[in-house]
């Protein structure tokens, strides 16, 4: 009997739900919304998603080898920064640039401060903030959603040389003789020419933007889904919701020919998709109650005032990116009272 | 502290009936819309109390020996007055109290003395310890002591006699009992908290002393409420047990001043601090004492011993512990010898299969013991054998902390064990207490329990309040 005893130390009883779990979850997550891109923009979306999950996860293996930790490719955590990155990217992009995006986003973003964990920013977002500074035009080039024969043909700038400039897409475009394209996502027609687009089709995804980011509506329900699991902490997607549709809201009702509703700003653009899988990054985020509170508000105020003043059409990545830098301060100023000392104790 | 008062005060009113429909929506609505009162933040560890809760305490055979340390409690070791050799009868004294802070022991079967030598205890290191051989052929009666009523007796005289009785906190805490009814000057208890919430999953060894000993809980209640001089009792509960409620208000006298209240199950509602939070709304201050804010907390097992041994001028000699968990095969609540070694009450109860850990305790804050040998002593509340390979015990991976902020929700004293643990790993064993209030961790064992990294979060903390403890030590020794 005394054979197996195992001395252990208290609490002997421990919640069956690891990081890995977690982070296969978000994936479980993420796939309906990859699926809907690839339905969307067909192969070259494919190809997109494949190269950059494929390069973050050779990235993550490599920089694991080269500090001698062991493999940190199974925490799966990796998996979500790959598919993430080439969610925010247009279809179209480039392949070599969407590897150097891997690339950059898990390299300085995650492993040079010491791999998961470890990060203060959200390495997919690290990874397209580089290559918006480095490819200014292609991260804003956009082709049509549900274009004919997407399912046969790769959009031509998917095949892009390294190093080569992109491969121009107008004649191409021009040849599938779309009615009404304009090259612009909704969020660029309402910011130059104040026009709102219906809001279903942004809602719902019938809209050229981002592999997949167009369907507000899918991206809700798989977000919703994950926070049913408790895989993620809701109150961080609602409050940069409704950061957003607060801070759009004044502007709105003083002007609502110039400025957009709080509809259109919550489901166009990569707002939604930012709200749910990117803000809610447990590592990046603040780990107070009353801080995740904070941080959604600022980043989703944040979004909506470069979206109106900044010169980009799309701001959430840079609010997001700003609110990482920021969340351990608001951890820090956020701290609860200690159960029998009268101190808010104000280190985080 | 006025203000304190009042709100004591409008609690006591709804209790004592001026709302008295508050009361009768209490005990008519069963919890489905009603939230009982509760601590903030805290765990949902899954129970498993059915395996148990349903089985009346029962009485097992003698083990051959008994193993009697002389340090089952907080303060100083018991001085042993019998010699090896020596026939002892049960209920009579073997070991007397060393200083105030210090209980008597008591023999807990009829037999024979056959040495005094280590032995060891669930905290590892071996400790003397009185054996005892028992005579089989005994009748075991407890023909110690004489009848009195301590209802006519000072509080002076209570406080002896628990002392005498070789009294301590039975849920676990092993603190002398008589020290807590002796507040220190200038401190006045005002409640007396009485502690029926058993938080730790499997325990239900109080839920069924409260069902079946309530008679003698209801006279240790009375005792220590003139003991302390506290205006008022308020029997803490569960709301798991809510027949245990039912079932100590039907039974509580309408002229004493004793309630029952129900507070959420949720761990650990049961600890002192968090009781005393959910009950009155009470915060007991760092490094204080519940007297601090005017408390005086007990075990209801405590009491009910209390109720049962002091009119009798008895000892301590035996207790109610719950054994069960996933590897026992015939699980329940078994009145047991001090002194009973673990092996010979898992033979009573027989395994279902391989054994990875025994419990002392529950599986929260009970220890796991190295070696079977090890006896069932005062603050045994229960023993809990353990599969070796189940998905909630099994050790797992260690992750880096992803700052999820789970631990910070689970905390029930508010502190940031993810920056205490980052602190523990840097080895900032002095930042921890100055800055980040460790002294306040009392090792519930909640952020471990929820971290999804697997980060040993506990046993962190638990080494840097030794370190801390031995620096404090060490300074004060170079100060002298």
């Amino acid at each position: 009997m005394d054979k197996g005893i195992e001395i252990r130390t208290s609490p002997h009883l421990k919640r069956v739900v690891s990081v890995e779990k977690i982070m296969r979850t978000v994936v479980l997550a993420l796939l309906p919304i990859c699926a809907f891109a690839v339905y969307q923009f067909g192969l070259s979306a494919l190809l997109l998603l494949a190269t950059t999950t494929g390069v973050a996860i050779w990235t993550e293996w490599f920089f694991s080898r080269l500090s001698g930790k062991g493999n940190t490719v199974s925490d799966w955590s990796v998996v979500i920064t790959g598919l993430l990155l080439g969610l925010t990217l247009p279809p179209g992009f480039p392949l070599w640039m969407a590897a150097v995006a891997a690339f950059v986003g898990v390299a300085l973003g995650k492993a040079l401060f010491g791999g998961l964990g470890y990060n203060v920013m959200n390495p997919a977002l690290v990874g397209r903030a580089f290559v918006q500074a480095a490819f200014p035009v292609a991260i804003t080039t956009w082709t049509p959603a549900f274009a004919p024969g997407r399912f046969a043909e790769l959009i031509p700038s998917t095949l892009t040389l390294p190093f080569m400039q992109p491969i121009p897409v107008d004649t191409w475009v021009a040849g599938l003789q779309l009615d009404g394209w304009s090259g612009a996502t909704p969020l660029a027609i309402q910011k130059f020419q104040h026009i709102e687009p219906p809001l279903t089709d942004a809602f719902t995804g019938m809209i050229a933007g981002s592999a997949g980011e167009t369907s507000a509506l899918l991206i809700l329900i798989c977000g919703l889904w994950l926070a049913w699991q408790r895989m993620l902490d809701w109150r961080i997607p609602v409050s940069v919701l409704a950061g957003a549709a607060l801070t759009a809201l004044p502007f709105w009702l003083a002007d609502a020919s110039h400025y957009p509703s709080p509809w259109f700003v919550l489901s166009s653009g990569g707002l939604m998709l930012a709200a749910w899988f990117m803000a809610s990054d447990m590592v990046a985020s603040p780990v107070t109650a009353r801080g995740v509170v904070i941080y959604g508000l600022f980043i989703g105020s944040l979004t909506v005032i470069i979206r109106l003043f900044g010169g980009l059409v799309e701001g959430v990545m840079y609010a997001i990116l700003i609110g990482n830098a920021v969340g351990p301060l608001i951890s820090s100023w956020t701290q609860p009272r200690v159960y029998g000392t009268s101190s808010r104790k104000s280190q985080g | 502290m006025k203000h304190q008062t009042a709100v004591l005060d409008s609690k006591l009113a709804v209790e004592t009936g001026r709302f008295g429909f508050v009361k009768r929506l209490n005990s008519g609505f069963v919890s489905l819309f009603q939230r009982h009162k509760t601590f903030d933040h805290g765990i949902y560890p899954v129970e498993h109390k059915e395996l148990t809760a349903h089985k009346p305490i029962r009485r097992l055979p003698f083990a051959d020996e008994l193993v009697i340390p002389l340090q089952q409690h907080k303060g100083r070791p018991a001085v042993p007055i019998v010699k090896v050799g020596q026939e002892v009868v049960r209920g009579e004294p073997i070991a007397v109290a060393d200083h105030f802070v210090s209980v008597p022991m008591h023999a807990p079967a009829t037999g024979v003395i056959r040495a005094i030598g280590l032995a060891p205890t669930a905290e590892g290191p071996k400790t003397q310890a009185i054996y005892l051989k028992v005579y089989h052929a005994a009748s075991q009666e407890v023909l110690y002591g004489e009848h009195r009523e301590p209802e006519t007796m000072s509080g002076k005289d209570i406080i002896q006699a628990v002392q005498d009785a070789g009294l301590v906190g039975l849920g676990g805490g092993a603190f002398p009992s008589h020290v807590k009814m002796h507040p220190p000057a200038g401190r006045v208890i005002h409640t007396l908290v009485v502690n029926g919430c058993e938080c730790e999953p499997y325990l239900t060894c109080d839920h069924r002393i409260m069902l079946e000993q309530t008679d003698a809980l209801l006279r240790g209640i009375k005792i220590a409420l003139r003991a302390t001089r506290a205006e008022r009792a308020i029997i803490g509960v569960e709301d798991n047990k809510l027949d245990a409620i039912a079932h100590l208000r039907a039974r509580i006298p309408k002229d004493l001043p004793i309630t029952a209240e129900a507070v959420r199950t949720k761990y650990p509602q049961g600890a002192e601090k968090m009781l005393i939070k959910a009950l009155l709304d009470l915060e007991v201050p760092t490094g204080g004492l519940t007297a601090d804010v005017g408390v005086a907390v007990f075990n209801v097992g405590t009491l009910a011993q209390m109720g049962d041994l002091l009119p009798n001028t008895q000892g301590l000699i035996e207790r109610v512990v719950t054994v069960s968990g996933p590897a026992v095969a015939n699980p329940g609540n078994f009145m047991v010898p001090i002194g009973t070694p673990v092996r010979f009450l898992l033979n009573q109860v027989g395994l279902n299969g391989p054994v990875g850990q025994v419990i002392l305790g529950g599986p929260m804050m009970g220890m796991a013991v190295s070696s079977l040998d090890v006896p069932v002593t005062k603050s045994v509340s229960g023993v809990v054998a353990l599969q070796p390979e189940a998905p909630d015990v099994v050790r797992r991976q260690v992750y880096p902390c992803i700052k999820c902020g789970e631990c910070l929700n689970a905390c029930p004293i508010s502190l940031n064990p993810s920056m205490l643990g980052e602190l523990a790993v840097a080895r900032e064993y002095g930042t921890m207490t100055e800055e980040y209030h460790l002294d306040q961790c009392f090792e519930c064992g909640c952020c471990s329990y929820v971290c999804p990294s697997n980060i040993p979060l506990t046993q962190y903390f638990r080494i840097a309040k030794s370190i801390n403890r031995d620096a404090k030590k060490h300074h004060e020794q170079k100060q002298h």
